[in-house]
């Protein structure tokens, strides 16, 4: 990304807050998060479990609204979209890939892509989706017919079957041992590189951050620090 | 197919169990709803249609006999369309084969041309010959009871002579939908028929030339008839004038119009109880599966499913758990329909009652049964879908347990571990606890009602027959007799006792309300006839005054110790003022009852008798009943109590088929609710079940905790269910209460403990197939993934 120039803004968010109240308790997920993600960027936000992190990444989604603070998509304010907007940014704009994968065990490999290309304007086949995170031949399995990496990249191929602007990634290793999440990483970096999707991936795996461009520290909702990555490893030469 | 059609395809198969029994539920509902309304209206357009081809008549009035000239004045009645006079006599018959004399109506036809109103339908065979003598139509359900044919012949006493009379065909009127006699709880085919003779034939045997004793008259739309009526009594009194009557007092119209009425609550009470259960136990079913795919909402909406998609997917699952209990309901209230159409038509002798179900009740059954689906599932679909997807991601919290109310009571010492989890189960919803419950009630709820008709009859003959009626014969004379033609009838060998009375028409009024019934005056001793009041205690006859049945009191609005006005329509038809001594309990009918001397005395004639009760020895009884056919003042004798008894049995097996839909009915709806129970319950409580497994309890100490919960809400729900069918029953006596009909509340013990019996074993059944699923948790797979 060096050569080129001056990579656009894909979300900037300014004094983001989250306020959650559950009962007589109030937990203050974010405290004023200030944080800019650009075009084509593969970055990690690197935290413990409770940092506010997964917050951070709903509300870049639109799964999730600031208490306070303004986040912008590509210069447009989304702390001011409607439900039915958010309904349409998630829908045309982005890929999510969950801890758990959160597919559907009723529907096949194709089928689950199938799910999200049937709604968005310009998708992939579900095949090439498939294939290209290395399931061409697993096409009609069920999830449970599935290991957990094989699951994972099920849900990687749906994420970017629509062919998203940005692919929102949350531990999307957590579940799985080494080698799976490996193959798992591998193959979003290789979406990162051959497609150009901004990739944002959630861990607390501070192994992870070697493979990003960027680095964000997120540690008791606020931004510890950013780093650029001056060498970057490719996923499989990660040193777990 | 899009995918997610797929999805809720493959999650229907997976929770076909559960959709099968709650499509099983609407299916009853929606069957009895079609059944009764398709059949309510094949009788309803059936009856319009023979009503007006056979141009049935609006006002109908008796009378001693009047000059044709009087017939043609009454048609100058303003709002009087046309007018038809007949003759019409009651004969004695003898019949081959039948001991006791049987009762005929003769009904005249014109000898030119056909009646201007009440066509015979001619069914088979000819009309008579007015120009041969001793021709007759007769009504179909006396030809069926005998087995006659075109061309038989018996003897009839028609006015003190002896006649051979031949049928030449077989006919149907709309006058006699059911044939029954005046008086009578059931109609008796075998000893009462009705026959069509021509007026030449007819007048010359009862010297009726040129005269009429029988009135009937059509209204223009829009007249008056109260008015009619008024001024046809008024015209007719000269000539014995018995009081005329709209259709709504006409016996066989009465009859079924009650039956159209008893049908319309059919088609609205069961259905209303089953679509409410179905609606529940969808709404639990629903909200355990949007629980269960939490998280796949939540994936759907963060891929950008608006939320109006999710809850159209999510209400699918009612819709196709609907259409699938409404093909079910209209295929299986189709054939109830036709069934019960044909139940019908047995009874009410249409010429064309063939089962027409009509495309609206279809249409509005699948409306409602859409409805209902749509209302249950409605609140769980908006509520899931409203979660926000970030909050949806995360796992449903863990329910909130607290002490049940026995602990916190400090009864718990007592209770096990076991015992103690099913407590706080309940009491952590108790909601759904109490549905759960009344759902499984009303399944004993419909067992009661279903066996409320049998019990209900069973009382009221073993009352009426039993402790009212008691004797084995009632004997009618053709005019009142002078007393001592009860001298004659305790001299025929074989009778042991026999106690006069005496029938005489009234009117009795009470200012604007008043009814035409008969005053039966009754003698001194009266073992064989006796009067009872709601107690079921025998009531003494007031020295002066009248008893009234409870019902005629209710309809003149009078309370014991009023006046009643009565009006003689026989006779020198005296007017007199009567106070009301007593209420009687009656089940049928618009009763008065007098002392026979103080009748006699209103009536200012001396003592004489319309007929008699009889007790007869068994053995004897054919020959007292030959020699009653041969007697030529007798007009009939009734055996109301065989009657009675044949009329059930041909009814048994109807009845037994009634109770058999009842019976499947109830199941359905115990096996429904507490199979959905078990496997939600199965689904929630999966892990926890599969942890007792693991840490040592037997599969049969599992299953306790699970099915215990729901054997503990069927044994609340069964007296729960017996106080809602009581209810229900109470409510259908009330409800199908008519001037002609009261149907006695009373349940007998074996119905309650039949409802009891059947509800536990449907519980027990459904019990044992989840208890397959516990037996079958796999326990590793549980436990490993993730709550």
């Amino acid at each position: 990304m060096s050569d080129s120039p001056a990579p656009s803004i894909v979300f900037e968010t300014r004094g983001v807050t989250k306020v959650y109240h559950m009962g007589e308790v109030s937990v203050h997920a974010l405290r004023g998060v200030d944080i800019q993600l650009l075009e084509g960027e593969l970055i990690v936000l690197l935290g413990r479990s409770g940092s506010g992190k997964s917050t951070l990444l709903n509300i870049l989604g639109g799964l999730d609204v600031p208490t306070d603070g303004e986040v912008f998509y590509r210069d447009r304010a989304m702390s001011r979209f409607s439900e039915a907007e958010l309904t349409r940014y998630r829908r045309n704009h982005v890929g999510f890939v969950f801890q758990f994968y959160n597919l559907i065990p009723s529907l096949t490999a194709r089928e689950n892509v199938a799910l999200v290309t049937e709604i968005a304007p310009n998708p992939m086949n579900p095949a090439d989706a498939l294939e290209l995170v290395g399931l061409g031949g697993r096409l009609d399995h069920f999830p449970s017919q599935l290991s957990g990496g094989e699951q994972q990249r099920v849900a990687i191929a749906r994420a970017i079957a629509k062919r998203p602007d940005v692919l929102l990634c949350d531990e999307p290793t957590g579940a799985l041992d080494l080698n799976t999440g490996a193959r798992v990483l591998e193959a979003l970096e290789s979406v990162n590189r051959e497609l150009g999707t901004t990739t944002a991936v959630i861990t607390h795996n501070a192994v992870i951050a070697d493979m990003a461009h960027r680095v964000i520290r997120v540690s008791d909702g606020q931004i510890e620090s950013v780093e650029t990555n001056t060498t970057r490893r490719s996923a499989s030469d990660l040193i777990w | 197919m899009r995918a997610l059609n797929r999805k809720l395809l493959r999650d229907l198969s997976h929770m076909k169990g559960q959709a099968v029994a709650i499509a099983a539920v609407i299916g009853c509902g929606l069957a009895v709803f079609i059944g009764a309304r398709t059949t309510l209206y094949s009788l309803k357009s059936a009856r319009a249609t023979y009503y007006d081809r056979s141009r049935f008549a609006d006002v109908f009035t008796g009378l001693n006999r009047a000059p044709e000239a009087i017939a043609r004045r009454a048609a100058e009645i303003p709002g009087v369309a046309a007018v038809d006079s007949r003759v019409v006599e009651g004969v004695t018959l003898d019949i081959p084969g039948l001991d006791e004399p049987a009762v005929g109506k003769l009904v005249s036809l014109p000898d030119r041309g056909e009646p201007n109103l009440n066509l015979p339908y001619l069914k088979s065979g000819r009309f008579p010959d007015p120009n041969r003598g001793g021709e007759v139509l007769a009504e179909e359900a006396f030809v069926s009871a005998h087995g006659f044919r075109p061309g038989d012949s018996f003897e009839a006493v028609l006015n003190g002579r002896l006649q051979t009379l031949t049928i030449t065909g077989v006919g149907l009127s709309p006058e006699y939908l059911t044939t029954i006699q005046p008086g009578s709880l059931f109609p008796d085919d075998k000893r009462f028929g009705i026959f069509w003779m021509p007026r030449r034939q007819l007048a010359s045997a009862f010297t009726m030339e040129g005269a009429f004793n029988d009135l009937t008259l059509s209204l223009m739309p829009g007249a008056n008839e109260a008015e009619v009526i008024r001024r046809l009594d008024r015209l007719l009194a000269p000539h014995g004038g018995l009081g005329a009557n709209g259709r709504d007092q006409h016996l066989s119209h009465r009859f079924i119009s009650d039956e159209l009425a008893q049908l319309r609550i059919m088609s609205l009470v069961p259905p209303s109880i089953f679509l409410g259960v179905a609606a529940f136990l969808l709404s639990v079913a629903i909200r355990r599966l949007l629980s269960l795919q939490r998280e796949q909402i939540a994936a759907l909406k963060a891929f950008g499913y608006a939320n109006r998609e999710i809850a159209l997917h999510y209400a699918g699952y009612a819709i196709a758990i609907v259409a699938l209990g409404t093909l079910l309901g209209f295929a299986l209230g189709a054939f109830m329909g036709k069934s019960m159409t044909a139940m019908y038509a047995a009874f009410y002798r249409f010429p064309n009652a063939g089962y027409r179900p009509d495309f609206a009740t279809f249409v509005l059954g699948a409306a409602l049964s859409f409805a209902i689906g749509i209302a249950g599932v409605a609140a769980g679909v908006r509520q899931a879908v409203r979660i926000p997807p970030a909050e949806a991601m995360r796992p449903e919290p863990p329910p909130v347990y607290r002490p049940s109310l026995v602990e916190r009571l400090g009864w718990h010492r007592w209770l096990a571990q076991a015992p103690r989890m099913i407590l706080r189960e309940l009491s952590r919803r108790p909601l759904k606890a109490a549905l759960t419950a009344v759902g499984i009630a009303f399944s004993c709820a419909i067992l009661v009602v279903g066996n409320f008709g049998k019990d209900a009859i069973d009382y009221l003959v073993a009352v009426q027959f039993g402790i009212q009626e008691r004797q084995d014969a009632t004997v009618t004379f053709h005019d009142a007799r002078p007393v001592r033609a009860l001298e004659d009838l305790r001299h025929l060998r074989g009778v042991t006792r026999a106690e006069p009375f005496r029938a005489v028409p009234v009117r009795v009024r009470n200012g604007q309300y008043s009814r035409q019934t008969a005053v039966r005056g009754l003698g001194p001793e009266r073992d064989l006839y006796r009067l009872i009041d709601t107690r079921e205690r025998v009531v003494d006859l007031p020295g002066a005054g009248v008893l009234l049945s409870a019902q005629l009191a209710k309809i003149l609005h009078v309370d014991p110790g009023d006046t009643v006005e009565i009006e003689v329509l026989e006779g020198e038809r005296p007017t007199r003022r009567v106070p009301v001594g007593a209420l009687v309990e009656d089940f049928s009918g618009i009763a008065a009852y007098m002392d026979l001397a103080e009748l006699n005395a209103l009536m200012r004639e001396g003592p004489s008798i319309s007929g008699a009760y009889l007790a007869v020895t068994a053995d004897k009884a054919g020959g007292v009943f030959r020699e009653l056919k041969r007697a030529p003042a007798v007009a009939g004798v009734s055996l109301q109590k065989v009657a009675i008894e044949a009329f059930l049995d041909t009814f048994a097996e109807n009845l037994l088929q009634m109770r058999l839909f009842n019976v499947a009915f109830a199941c359905v709806i115990a096996f429904g609710v507490v199979y959905n129970s078990a496997r939600v319950s199965l689904s929630e409580r999966g892990r926890e079940l599969a942890t007792l497994r693991v840490i040592g309890f037997t599969r049969a100490e599992t299953s306790a905790i699970l099915l215990g919960e729901l054997g503990f809400l069927t044994l609340v729900a069964i007296p729960l269910g017996f106080a809602i069918g009581y209810g229900l029953c109470r409510f259908i006596a009330l409800a199908m209460e008519t001037e002609m009909y009261r149907i006695p509340f009373r349940l007998d013990d074996s119905t309650f403990a039949f409802a009891a019996v059947t509800v536990i074993v449907a519980a027990i059944v459904s019990g044992l197939i989840v208890r397959r699923g516990i037996d079958r948790l796999d326990l590793v797979a549980v436990l490993k993934s993730r709550e």
